[in-house]
């Protein structure tokens, strides 16, 4: 028995399937991510300013404290149910920022807290945001090692 | 045996077993869909008063059940066997539910198609003369099912246009072996679906993935019964969304049986206005094709409103590991022949 | 504090924003994926020297979106190399986006602590 006689080309499927399937609306989605995304940054521009002429904190560190109130905010909306909403409107207008790797660790948590508070929050705390962690440490220890290898 | 077997994938039930209890529960969503006021009960929160969203759906599972014992006049020592599934991991749902009932459980695992397939194998049951009594549910949940399959329900992701949106409901179906008070339908022939997949490997855009399961079981019921769409006043399969109800039109006119437009929906499709309340490709999940089938189309098969109906749920075997691992998304499709109790009608 | 600052800000920040959003769309790629793609490009643009620049051009427009994190990550340990030689590799980047992990790891202990989830609708 042919196996595959149940099935037709998945290829010609798939070109099918892709005519059905209405496309996203790209211009708009693209328009919203544009706006959102840059009313964040601009809040930060905003925190930073804050941080570095009111607080007399250096650069860097204003940057940090930026960085630090952004983070509170997005755990603050996620907690009383808005982030989600705003997240479903500006797609990566707000997870490409700061803000979508707080919303990555704090939704988790929240959702899995019924499953206890070592293996549920603590440990779900990481689902999303530990592999953004891993990587990005994980590289920044290569570029290091690199760096030292060429000033060695 | 003979008389039991039609062709390759159908199965006769001479007795035509009567199906004599109905409940739909659903979530608020639901509720405020175009088929709402014909659930027998719209929760209010999502919580339905418990402590995690696993408990609320097993509270829905279990008031769907007691619903339908209720108003078949049965008694839950008289049910001689439960059959149902549900989404979750083991399904827990149904077999935490099954805890409390106490009577013996038949577990089924058939992603959104096990309303069909319970409704299926009960009715074997009661057709053997095995039992004469049997329950069938099944049940989903948008919140446990979310969690479960997708991202965090606080993660702000976004919906693509062919997704669809889980139903938060439970639907229960009584069958037995006598007509009863109020018969409401009789379970006439079944057709088992098989594996079919095509590829799709996109997890939000599931109709697309279901859709070739459904023409394939349906394809089998027609050259195993010879009948046409005509001899049927509706097919109505389970939760293949806008996209899925499109490409099933698609694939039977390709099939050469083709399927006409009056006479087919999907009940993803019936149970939200997918423009007014933005669900995009419609709704899905066990609860689906459970609640619409119960709340609404039940009743009018009782009334004869439609003479001869094939239920036909549509489900997609995967799970969240399948699909981290890269595999293509299978699906299955049982479609149930039910005939309307009314002579003559 | 100046305007142009701002307006650069809005429209570097939007244009990163709108990248991801070309992927998902065009990719179909998570969230979860894209957020990893881009502290990767955030890391490898500034170690080659390339984002430091934007940063001070944009200000918060490259520094807040996640690239801005990979920047943080990569300046900080260059950092630490020239100071602390081979073992700066270990330290920099960490210490230097301390602020922002710890941030995320005890406001979202905290919230999660005082919240629950939300059905959507």
């Amino acid at each position: 028995m042919n196996r595959k006689n149940i099935h037709s080309d998945p290829k010609a499927y798939q070109t099918l399937a892709d005519q059905v399937s209405p496309n996203s609306k790209m211009a708009q989605m693209l328009l919203r991510s544009f706006w959102v995304g840059g009313v964040i940054c601009v809040l930060g521009q905003g925190l930073t300013d804050i941080g570095r002429l009111v607080l007399k904190l250096p650069s860097s560190a204003a940057s940090t404290f930026a960085s630090i109130v952004l983070v509170f905010l997005t755990a603050l909306l996620t907690g009383i149910g808005i982030f989600d909403k705003i997240g479903q409107y500006a797609g990566a207008g707000s997870f490409v920022p700061i803000s979508g790797f707080a919303n990555a660790m704090v939704s988790p948590a929240l959702e899995f807290r019924r499953e206890g508070l070592v293996l549920g929050l603590a440990a779900k705390l990481f689902t999303i945001a530990g592999p953004v962690l891993v990587y990005g440490i994980g590289a920044s220890v290569i570029v290091g090692l690199l760096y030292a290898i060429i000033r060695w | 045996m003979s008389n039991k077997r039609i062709g390759m994938q159908t199965i006769n039930l001479p007795s035509k077993p009567y199906i004599i209890g109905n409940a739909a529960i659903v979530g608020k969503k639901e509720g405020e869909g175009p088929l709402g006021e014909h659930f027998d009960k719209v929760i209010e929160d999502e919580m339905n008063g418990q402590e995690s969203f696993e408990l609320a759906e097993k509270s829905l599972y279990l008031e769907a059940i007691d619903t339908c014992l209720q108003k078949a006049g049965i008694q839950a020592d008289s049910i001689q066997f439960l059959l149902g599934g549900d989404l979750l991991n083991q399904i827990i749902t149904a077999s935490y539910a099954a805890r409390d009932l106490a009577v013996p459980f038949i577990g089924l695992y058939g992603a959104c198609s096990t309303m069909s397939e319970s409704l299926g194998l009960g009715s074997m049951l009661v057709d053997g003369g095995h039992a004469s009594h049997v329950l069938c549910a099944a049940s989903s949940h948008f919140c446990t099912a979310e969690r479960q399959y997708r991202f965090p329900l606080e993660f702000g992701s976004q919906r693509t246009p062919t997704a669809q949106w889980t139903v938060t409901g439970a639907g229960a179906t009584l069958i037995s072996s006598a007509p009863g008070r109020h018969p409401l339908a009789r379970v006439v022939q079944i057709s088992f679906g098989r594996v079919v997949d095509l590829g799709i490997k996109d997890a939000n855009n599931m109709g697309a993935a279901m859709a070739p399961a459904a023409a394939d079981t349906l394809c089998a019921l027609f050259r195993d019964t010879k009948t046409t769409a005509k001899d049927y006043d509706l097919i109505l399969t389970g939760d293949l969304g806008k996209v899925g109800h499109d490409l099933l039109l698609k694939l039977m006119q390709e099939h050469g049986m083709p399927l006409d437009d009056q006479h087919y929906t999907d009940c993803g499709l019936e149970i939200f206005d997918r423009e007014s309340q933005d669900m995009h490709a419609g709704g899905s999940g066990c609860g689906c094709s459970a609640a619409v089938f119960n709340g609404f189309y039940l009743p009018l098969m009782a009334q004869g409103k439609y003479r001869r109906l094939v239920l036909m749920a549509t489900g997609a075997l995967m799970s969240p590991t399948s699909s981290q691992q890269g595999e293509s998304i299978p699906s299955i499709a049982h479609a149930i022949v039910l005939e309307t109790p009314k002579e003559g009608a | 504090m100046d305007i142009l600052m701002y307006l650069k800000a809005f429209v570097v920040g939007g244009l990163l924003c709108v990248i991801g959003e070309v992927l998902v769309v065009k990719t179909k790629l998570t969230p979860a994926r894209i957020l990893v793609i881009y502290i990767l490009t955030g890391v490898v643009l500034s170690a080659a020297g390339l984002y430091g620049p934007l940063a001070d051009f944009a200000g918060a427009g490259a520094t807040v979106p996640l690239t801005g994190f990979g920047h943080a990550l990569s300046k900080g340990v260059i950092m630490a190399v020239q100071e602390l030689g081979f073992l700066g590799a270990f330290t920099g980047g960490l210490t230097a986006t301390a602020g922002g992990i710890s941030a995320a790891v005890f406001f979202g202990t905290l919230v999660a602590l005082c919240f629950k989830p939300k059905a959507k609708g």
